[in-house]
C-alpha cells in the first residue's frame, strides 16, 4: 500500500470522510479517489496502439513520460464514444503506474461523509461489482465510487502485464 | 583515455558503497543478523577492494581485504557477531573513508592509522576465528601481538625501518620468483636465499621498512603468499622458520622474537625516531600541496531520474516553441521585428539546451572497455596467463546511467574469464591453441535492446564440477538438466567453483553481483559455452535509457521508427521484382535473393495505407539474422530519437520495442524489427483459421 493510500485511510478513518474526483461517463456520475488523480488533461495526439483491445486508445506523450489511454465508455459500453473538445483525460497514478482515462466531462471535486456513502446493490450497475467501492449520495445526485485501481489493474483491462512474464 | 580519468567515479561509487555499509551496519541485529545484510555487506567491502586493486590503491586494497575475510566469516556464521565488533567495522568503515579521501586529494592515506586498523582487524580475527586474517598477517600480526608485552603500542606500530629482514616467499612459482628476487635486489642486498616452491626465503639488508617492502611486492603476488620479518642481528639468521600453519603459536614464537628485538635493540630507538621524522618531512610536503589538490571532486553524482525529467521537460520547451513559431509565422499581424528575433533566438537556445541535456546522459562504450586493458594486463601478469583484449563496438553509444552500472558486472566477468576462463600459455599449448588467449569485450544494438558480451576462447564451463558443487551446496540439481540450466546455475548467491580463494575472483560473490545488478538494470544474462572453445557471458539490456538512430517512416498517417542499426537498404520494388505465393506470402527479389515482404500496414492493422507494393517503398531489413523486406509509404527522415520505455505505464506490444517522442510531441512506436516479422506470420496464419485477435494474444506473452 502506498504512503498517499494509507495516509488517506487515516483520514477517512479519522474524519470518516474523503475527497472524490467527480467525472461523468453518459448519463452516469462516478467518482474516484482524489488521491489517485495525478491531473486532468485534454484528449490530444493520442498514437493508436495495433493489435490492442478496441477500448486501449493508444498511448500520449505526457511531458515526456508514456502514457497509455483508455476509453472506459468503449470497455463497458457506457455510452457513444465521441471525442470532442469537451472530452478529458483523468490521469490517476495506480500501482506505480500513470494512466489516462477518457471521460466525457469532470464535474468537480466533492467530500462525502461517512453516512453519504452506501454500499453498492447487488446488481443494476454498468460497471461489475468488483470495481465498486459504493454509491455516494449527494443530494438528488447518486455518484459510483470506482476502485480506479482495482478496475485498471484487473487482468481484463489488459494494461499490465500478468505476472511471470 | 588515462586510468587516471576514472578515478572520481571510482571515488563516487566507494563512497556509496560504504555510505550503504554503514548503513547496513548500523541496522545489523548482532544476535540475529540478517543474511541479506551481511551478503550485503561483504559485497560492499569487495567490490572497493576490486576497485582498490585496479586503481593501485594499496593501504585502501589492504583494509578491505582483511575487513572482507572478518566479513567473509561473518555471513558464513563462523564469526559470533557482537556489538563491539561490529564497532570495528565501522571504525575499519571510517578509516577507509579517510583513505578514500586521502587518494582523492593525490595523498597517500596515513600509514600509521593503516598499521593500526589493520592490526585492529588481524586481532579481531585472531581472537575470534582463531586464525590470522590472512597469512601475510603472521609477520605483521607479530607486531600486533608484540604491543601487549611492550608499554608503548604507538612505537611498535611501525614496523623498525631499515634492518635485516627474512622475506618467505610461500607457493611462488619461478617466474615470479625470480622477478620478485631481482625487485628485492633493488631494494637492498640479498645476503642469501634458498628454499622451493612452498617456501623460498631471501636474507635482505635494506634501508627500507618491512611495509615498504611488502607494499613493492604486493604489485606481483598476494599479501599471503608473502611473510616478511625482521631479524635482530645479522648472525641469527639461522632462526628457525615459523610455520605458516601453526597459527597462533607461531605467532606468539613471533611477537617473542619482536619484542626481544624492540628490547635488545636499545639503539633502534634512535634510526627509529630518525625514520619517524623522515616519514614525517616526506609527509610534510603532501600535507602542504593539500590546500590546492583539494578538488572536492569535479563532478556532480545526480540520479538518472532527475536528468530523466530535465530531458523530458526540455523537449516540452522545444514542443511549446515550434507551436509559438507556428503561431508567429500564422499570425496575420505585423511582423514583429522583434518578436520574430526573440523568437530565433530562442528556438536555437532550445535546441543548444537539448543538445547539452542529452550529451549529459550519453557516453561511448569507450568510457567502460577502457578501464579493461590495464584491469586484464595487470590480472594476466598475476596469474602468469598471456591474454590479448579485442574490444568492438566502442563507439555504441549508451546512456550514463547504464554504462556506470555496468561496469561492476562486467569487471567480475572479465576476472572470471581471465581467472577461470583462459588457460594458462602452456595448457593452452596443449589444448592445440595459441599460447595467447583472447578476451572480446563487445557492444551492439541488436533487436531493440543492447547487447554486451565478454567472450573469452578459454576452457569452458566445467559441466560436471558445476553440478558437482551445486549438490554438494545443497542446490535442486539433475544430471538431466540442459546446458543452459547447469550454466544458470553458477548465479546462485555464494557458488565457485574455484578451489582457492583469491583477491582476483572466486569467492563465489561475483557472478551473484552480475546477475542482481543486471536485473536491476531489467535485463538478463546468458552463458554460451563450450568444453575447450571458451566461454561467452552476454548481457542484454533493454533499451529503455539507450538513444537510437531512428529512420522514421510513415504509413497511412502514422509514423513509426525503424531501428537504422537493422536497415540495410531501401527501393521501390518493380512489378516484376515481386512474386506471389498461395497462402498470402510475397517475396520480394533483390538482387540474388528472394526475401519474404512484411507490409506495416497489414501488421500494424494502419487504414489509409498504400496496399500496392509497386507503389510502396520496401525497406530491407535485418533482424535475428534473418533478412526481409518492410513495406511502408514513405521515408520521413533519420534522426536520434529517445527511447521511452513502454512497459513503464503500460505493457509488450507485440512488434514493438519500445516507443519515442517526435518533433511535434507526439508518440511514436519504435518497430522491433524481429519481432515484427513473427508478429506478421501469426497474423497470416490466423487469416487462414480465421480467428485474428485470438492468436495476437496468444504472441504477446512473448
Amino acid at each position: 500500500m502506498s504512503n498517499a493510500t494509507a495516509l488517506q485511510h487515516t483520514v477517512a478513518v479519522e474524519t470518516g470522510s474523503q475527497e472524490f474526483l467527480v467525472f461523468s461517463l453518459g448519463d452516469e456520475e462516478y467518482a474516484i479517489d482524489i488521491l489517485k488523480v495525478q491531473e486532468i488533461r485534454g484528449y490530444e495526439n493520442v498514437t493508436r496502439i495495433a493489435n490492442a483491445p478496441d477500448f486501449i486508445k493508444g498511448v500520449a506523450n505526457l511531458r515526456g513520460v508514456i502514457v497509455p489511454i483508455v476509453d472506459l465508455r468503449i470497455k463497458f459500453r457506457l455510452a457513444e464514444a465521441n471525442y470532442d473538445e469537451q472530452t478529458v483525460v483523468i490521469v490517476v497514478n495506480i500501482a506505480e503506474r500513470v494512466v489516462g482515462i477518457v471521460v466525457d466531462r469532470v464535474s468537480d471535486v466533492m467530500t462525502l461523509t461517512a453516512e453519504q456513502r452506501k454500499p453498492a446493490p447487488e446488481f443494476g450497475l454498468s460497471l461489475p461489482l468488483d470495481y465498486i467501492h459504493g454509491l455516494g449520495n449527494l443530494d438528488d445526485r447518486m455518484l459510483v465510487l470506482v476502485d480506479i485501481e482495482k478496475l485498471l489493474t484487473s487482468e481484463e483491462m489488459a494494461l499490465v502485464e500478468e505476472a511471470g512474464e | 583515455m588515462d586510468i587516471t580519468d576514472f578515478y572520481d567515479t571510482f571515488f563516487e561509487e566507494a563512497d556509496e558503497l560504504l555510505a550503504e555499509m554503514e548503513t547496513h551496519l548500523l541496522d545489523l541485529d548482532v544476535d540475529q543478523p540478517d543474511q541479506e545484510r551481511l551478503n550485503a555487506i561483504f559485497r560492499a567491502a569487495h567490490s572497493i577492494k576490486g576497485g582498490a586493486g585496479t586503481f593501485g590503491f594499496e593501504a585502501l586494497q589492504r583494509t578491505t581485504h582483511l575487513l572482507e575475510n572478518l566479513l567473509d566469516h561473518a555471513r558464513r556464521g563462523e564469526l559470533q557477531l557482537r556489538r563491539d565488533i561490529v564497532d570495528t567495522f565501522l571504525e575499519a568503515k571510517d578509516m577507509l573513508n579517510d583513505q578514500l579521501d586521502a587518494y582523492r586529494q593525490g595523498g597517500e592515506p596515513d600509514p600509521e592509522a593503516l598499521e593500526r586498523i589493520c592490526e585492529t582487524l588481524r586481532r579481531l580475527a585472531l581472537e575470534e576465528i582463531g586464525e590470522s586474517a590472512d597469512v601475510e598477517g603472521a609477520g605483521a600480526a607479530a607486531s600486533g601481538a608484540a604491543t601487549a608485552p611492550a608499554p608503548a603500542p604507538e612505537t611498535a606500530a611501525p614496523a623498525p625501518a631499515g634492518g635485516r629482514f627474512r622475506v618467505a616467499l610461500l607457493g611462488v612459482a619461478d617466474k615470479d620468483r625470480n622477478l620478485l628476487i631481482e625487485e628485492l635486489g633493488q631494494l637492498g642486498d640479498i645476503e642469501g636465499q634458498d628454499g622451493d616452491d612452498t617456501e623460498y626465503r631471501v636474507t635482505l639488508k635494506s634501508s627500507l621498512s618491512a611495509d615498504d617492502i611488502e607494499a613493492v611486492m604486493c604489485f606481483v603476488v598476494e599479501p599471503e603468499q608473502l611473510s616478511i620479518q625482521a631479524l635482530s642481528a645479522p648472525d641469527d639468521g639461522g632462526d628457525p622458520q615459523p610455520d605458516e600453519e601453526s597459527g597462533a603459536g607461531a605467532v606468539a614464537e613471533q611477537s617473542a622474537v619482536q619484542a626481544k628485538s624492540a628490547g635488545e635493540e636499545t639503539a633502534a630507538a634512535a634510526p627509529r625516531a630518525d625514520a619517524d621524522t623522515d616519514s614525517r618531512a616526506r609527509a610534510a610536503p603532501k600535507k602542504a600541496a593539500k590546500p590546492q589538490a583539494a578538488g572536492e571532486s569535479t563532478s556532480i553524482r545526480v540520479p538518472v531520474a532527475k536528468v530523466d525529467q530535465i530531458i523530458n521537460l526540455v523537449g516540452e520547451l522545444i514542443i511549446t516553441q515550434s507551436m509559438l513559431n507556428q503561431v508567429a509565422e500564422d499570425s496575420d499581424t505585423v511582423k514583429d521585428g522583434a518578436l520574430v528575433t526573440g523568437l530565433n533566438l530562442l528556438q536555437r537556445t532550445a535546441r543548444d539546451l537539448q543538445e547539452a541535456v542529452m550529451s549529459v546522459r550519453m557516453v561511448p562504450m569507450d568510457y567502460v572497455f577502457s578501464r579493461f586493458p590495464r584491469l586484464v594486463r595487470d590480472l594476466a601478469g598475476k596469474l602468469g596467463k598471456d591474454v590479448e583484449l579485442v574490444t568492438e563496438g566502442k563507439s555504441t553509444e549508451l546512456d550514463k546511467g547504464l554504462t556506470e552500472r555496468i561496469i561492476d558486472p562486467l569487471t567480475h566477468l572479465v576476472r572470471n574469464s581471465l581467472d577461470h576462463g583462459i588457460e594458462t600459455p602452456d595448457r593452452r599449448e596443449a589444448a592445440g591453441k595459441p599460447r595467447t588467449g583472447q578476451l572480446t569485450l563487445s557492444a551492439q544494438h541488436q533487436g531493440g535492446n543492447i547487447l554486451i558480451e565478454v567472450a573469452d576462447d578459454g576452457g569452458g564451463l566445467n559441466r560436471e564440477r558445476i553440478l558437482a558443487k551445486a549438490r554438494s551446496s545443497g542446490l535442486a540439481v539433475s544430471d538431466a538438466m540442459g546446458d543452459d540450466e547447469v550454466w544458470q546455475l553458477i548465479f546462485a548467491p555464494g557458488f565457485s567453483t574455484a578451489e582457492e580463494v583469491s583477491d582476483v575472483s572466486g569467492r563465489g560473490v561475483g557472478m551473484d553481483v552480475v546477475k542482481r545488478n543486471i536485473q536491476a538494470m531489467g535485463g538478463h544474462v546468458e552463458i554460451l559455452s563450450k568444453p575447450g572453445q571458451g566461454t561467452t557471458t552476454r548481457i542484454v539490456l533493454p533499451l529503455t535509457l539507450a538513444i537510437l538512430d531512428g529512420m522514421s517512416i510513415r504509413v497511412g498517417r502514422e509514423m513509426f521508427i525503424l531501428p537504422v542499426s537493422a536497415v540495410i537498404e531501401s527501393l521501390q520494388p518493380g512489378a516484376d521484382d515481386l512474386y506471389s505465393l498461395a497462402g498470402g506470402d510475397t517475396l520480394l527479389k533483390v538482387r540474388e535473393d528472394y526475401l519474404p515482404v512484411v507490409a506495416v500496414h497489414h501488421a500494424m492493422d494502419v487504414a489509409g495505407a498504400i496496399t500496392d507494393p509497386t507503389r510502396a517503398i520496401a525497406v530491407i531489413v535485418q533482424g535475428e539474422g534473418r533478412r526481409y523486406a518492410v513495406l511502408v509509404d514513405d521515408l520521413v527522415g533519420q534522426q536520434q530519437v529517445v527511447v521511452k520505455n513502454l512497459e513503464t505505464n503500460y505493457r509488450k506490444v507485440p512488434g514493438v520495442s519500445a516507443a519515442t517522442i517526435l518533433g511535434d510531441g507526439s508518440v511514436a512506436l519504435i518497430l522491433d524489427v524481429s519481432d515484427l516479422h513473427r508478429l506478421a506470420q501469426s497474423k497470416k496464419d490466423n487469416r487462414i483459421f480465421g480467428n485474428v485477435s485470438q492468436l495476437v494474444e496468444e504472441v504477446e506473452p512473448s
